[in-house]
């Protein structure tokens, strides 16, 4: 069973709050109560929308875990941003880890915690290891597999930004196809990231059969809140992969974040489901069909796809990476059409 | 030195950064001028009212709605909702059926007694309202609620003006009309009916009043030249319709004709069709040229009323009539073509618009009249100081809700010129226009219809028409307003910000920015779903 969204009062369940809701019905975020776990005064970009889909996640796994939650944090910008000695904006306890180390050092802590609960020293406390893409599906993905592959009671989040934009935008393996950065082709015939490269790691999660795989962005609040929540109420190895739009990365405006995410979700380039055992349970359905090119054209990244002569082809093979997403997850309700 | 080995420092919180100190343009919350309050003739704050009615507080609603306008369930029928026109949900699926929710308030309202507000303090002043139609109610209404003492003189034998006189029953059904007069009358409101006020001056000098609001709208139907027999039954518009709120209802024969295109030719003809006539109207341009609103137009084909387009009435006989066919022009005017040809019919109503009976007014100084109606100034003040002048009587579109309208705002005028001030309206937020909204957080909801009768029941009885929307669907139809530009607490700026820099304060407290913190990236304001954030540069 998926997530349902709540299709009246007004806004239902699109907007972060809602007053004609019943409590219960509320999101994390609206709450004034919310752990803030990534507070003020980091050093992230304006508009980032990592920053953003950090305090969105870790305050809903903070509500589940009832405040006992230890989370470790590969290095990437998040880290960067957020921890720059002595001072910090997590108000949770929180660890730094190497680069490609952080699924080990989750399964290290929930290791602890497991003999110490069994020598009765402590009650229960549950764990997170995060990273961002490079951190991920690059550097620390042996770890990461290995964590599958035991699986160790960790939730993993991965948050997707498609590259290493802490040092200055060099491509990873998330970088889509034909998207710039500082590391692909910058002229020729097809500047930008090469197609049929990288991986999506979401896919590679499930093949694990690890008990939950899931993806999300930060456009769907209610979504990542339930997706977060399931996987809280769930043991062993959990995979969430949620697509978070870097204003400067992606050469966007700082307050396209959500926008840019909504439409990725909406033009079938990021599909929103999830997975249990390795196979899909439930898919987020686009509400509003959009073409790619209501996508790409707010990113610097692609801008030469739109230049005098628009790279029609380029465009239509994004186009039918969609489509294949949307035909692969059946990302359209048939009932809708 | 306890700390533990290679720590050196005490973790410190990051609120020591302020990166307030990066932005270069802030969000601000304002509040903006939602189209429908914009629109309205009577200046209701219809959003502010709906805000209200979405969370089922209806008796908040219905207080809020009163606050401008005293007669909702009589707006709920007889309004021609402008507002719905201009409702930015148009652009979206189908405009929010304010009309059909407020008709739901006023009834509501009706049902469960509640009373308008009493005021507070005496004035000491006494003002007299000449005309107890919607005009005059609603300025004795708001007098009355700013202290003053009111007392509304009436020609006619009952309250509601036009309300009574000119809207057929069907529309306006009797027992609200009262409910909804007495409720004013209820604030401690003075009526003296069949009272016609034959000079103003004389009757303000010896009732002692401070001020005068004429509103005695316009009762007396046009004439036009028609030859006639001695035996031809001719008839104005007006007095058929005052007269079918006597016992002795008018006879009209069975073939009627009805002369003219605007709102009251119809309502004429389908007084007469519920009487058992055989209406025919004619008019001399096209449907698309009618002065009368479309859905009037509709409904009355729907009941079977025939109309003869592009045609003039030449000469009236005993029992029937010679017209003329007509032509448009490339202008749009019609010609006549010298077509005649001659129509059955048993008696002719003319429905070509109304005067105004100006003899209250002889020899009042400095009092100005052109085209007919009383010239008033923007503060509704004629050119006899004291003496204000509203509805049908001075140059304005002539309906209800611009009635009530003037009521209000002579009112206003009013108590300000009793304490020798001017009113002054407070400046106006700047319109919520569709660009400002971000649409893809409301629910898709489409219109909820309102019942209507059955048609064999519209042609014969003088039952309701339009019947009204029940709880759920009337809460329903309030949860469609995107509230434009103004603020309905959905917590998505709070949620949005990647920096925590608003600080929710609160139901009904709104939110605020934490400019410590807030760089300024303007996802709050693309984020907000009605607009009532915007981005000001910052001064660097």
């Amino acid at each position: 069973m998926s997530f349902q969204p709540v299709h009246f009062y007004q806004t239902g369940t699109f907007t972060v709050g809602n007053r004609l809701l019943s409590a219960e019905e509320r999101s994390v975020q609206a709450n004034v109560e919310r752990t803030n776990s990534l507070n003020s005064g980091h050093r992230a970009c304006q508009g980032c929308g990592e920053a953003l889909g950090a305090r969105y996640a870790i305050d809903a796994a903070m509500n589940a875990a009832r405040g006992r939650l230890i989370a470790a944090n590969a290095t990437g910008c998040l880290e960067v941003f957020s921890t720059p000695y002595p001072e910090t904006s997590w108000q949770i306890p929180w660890i730094h880890s190497l680069f490609g180390n952080t699924a080990a050092i989750g399964t290290g802590i929930a290791a602890a915690i497991k003999v110490k609960r069994q020598k009765g020293q402590m009650d229960d406390v549950r764990v997170v290891a995060q990273g961002g893409d490079g951190g991920t599906t690059d550097i620390g993905f042996g770890c990461l597999s290995g964590m599958f592959e035991r699986n160790d009671d960790v939730l993993y989040i991965c948050y997707d930004n498609g590259g290493y934009m802490n040092t200055g935008v060099q491509r990873s393996s998330a970088t889509p196809p034909a998207a710039r950065t500082a590391t692909t082709m910058p002229v020729g015939p097809e500047p930008g990231n090469v197609f049929g490269q990288g991986k999506f790691v979401p896919a590679i999660a499930m093949a694990h059969e690890i008990p939950y795989v899931a993806t999300a962005t930060v456009a769907d609040l209610r979504d990542l809140e339930y997706k977060v929540t399931k996987a809280m109420g769930l043991r062993g190895a959990r995979y969430i992969h949620i697509l978070v739009p870097c204003p400067l990365g992606w050469g966007a405006a700082s307050q396209d974040t959500i926008k840019l995410a909504r439409l990725a979700k909406e033009t079938g380039i990021f599909p929103v489901f999830e997975a249990e055992h390795g196979e899909v349970t439930g898919v987020l359905k686009i509400r509003r069909p959009q073409p790619v090119e209501e996508y790409l054209k707010l990113q610097k990244r692609y801008a030469h796809l739109f230049g005098k002569k628009p790279a029609v082809e380029t465009i239509a093979r994004l186009q039918a990476a969609a489509d294949k997403n949307i035909r692969k997850y059946g990302l359209l309700d048939q009932e809708a059409n | 030195m306890d700390k533990p080995f290679a720590i050196t420092l005490d973790p410190g919180s990051s609120l020591a950064n302020r990166t307030g100190s990066w932005r270069t343009s802030r969000p601000v919350y304002l509040d903006r001028l939602p189209p429908c309050n914009k629109q309205c003739p009577a200046g209701e704050d219809i959003q502010g009212w709906l805000f209200h009615a979405e969370s089922g507080d209806y008796e908040s609603a219905w207080r809020h709605l009163t606050k401008d306008n005293p007669f909702p369930a009589i707006m709920g029928r007889v309004c021609y909702h402008t507002c719905e026109g201009a409702c930015n949900r148009g652009q979206l699926d189908a405009p929010v059926g304010i009309n059909s929710v407020e008709r739901f308030l006023g009834d509501e309202a009706l049902k469960r007694g509640w009373k308008l507000t009493p005021p507070t303090s005496e004035s000491g002043k006494h003002v007299l309202i000449v005309g107890a139609g919607p005009s005059g109610m609603s300025a004795a209404y708001h007098l009355r609620r700013l202290g003053h003492r009111v007392t509304v003189q009436e020609a006619g034998p009952l309250l509601g003006g036009m309300m009574r006189f000119g809207i057929p029953k069907y529309r306006l059904p009797r027992e609200v009309l009262e409910a909804e007069m007495q409720r004013v009358v209820d604030l401690g409101v003075t009526v003296k009916l069949g009272s016609k006020v034959e000079n103003i001056l004389a009757t303000m000098q010896d009732g002692g009043f401070d001020a005068a609001f004429l509103a005695v709208g316009a009762h007396i139907g046009k004439r036009a030249m028609i030859p006639a027999g001695d035996a031809a039954k001719i008839i104005d518009a007006i007095s058929l319709l005052r007269s079918m709120e006597g016992e002795e209802k008018p006879l009209l024969g069975r073939r009627v004709v009805v002369y003219g295109g605007g709102n009251t030719a119809i309502d004429v003809a389908r007084t007469a069709k519920r009487m058992g006539a055989e209406p025919l109207i004619v008019y001399r341009r096209t449907r698309e040229k009618m002065p009368a609103h479309d859905f009037e137009v509709e409904e009355a084909l729907q009941e079977g009323i025939m109309v003869k387009w592009l045609s003039t009435i030449k000469q009236a006989h005993e029992s029937s009539l010679t017209i003329e066919k007509m032509a448009l022009d490339s202008k749009g005017f019609p010609q006549p073509t010298g077509e005649y040809e001659t129509i059955e019919a048993d008696s002719l109503v003319l429905a070509l618009g109304q005067d105004v009976d100006l003899g209250l007014l002889e020899g009042v100084p400095g009092l100005e009249v052109s085209d007919g109606v009383v010239q008033v100034n923007a503060n509704m003040m004629t050119g006899h100081a004291g003496i204000f002048a509203g509805g049908d009587m001075v140059p304005a579109e002539r309906n209800v809700t611009v009635a009530i309208g003037h009521g209000k705002k002579a009112a206003r005028n009013i108590d300000a010129w009793l304490r020798g001030e001017e009113y002054v309206a407070p400046p106006k937020h700047e319109v919520a226009s569709f660009e400002n909204l971000n649409t893809w957080y409301y629910a898709d909801a489409p219109k909820t219809v309102r019942p209507m009768l059955d048609i064999i029941r519209r042609q014969s009885t003088f039952e309701e028409v339009q019947g009204g929307l029940d709880e759920n669907n009337a809460l329903f139809e309030a949860r469609r307003c995107l509230s434009c530009g103004n603020c309905f607490e959905c917590d998505n700026c709070y949620g949005v910000c990647p920096d925590n820099a608003v600080i929710k304060l609160g139901p009904g407290k709104r939110f605020e920015f934490n400019y410590d913190y807030c760089k300024g990236c303007g996802m709050c304001v693309a984020e907000c779903p009605c607009g009532a954030i915007k981005m000001e540069a910052e001064e660097i």
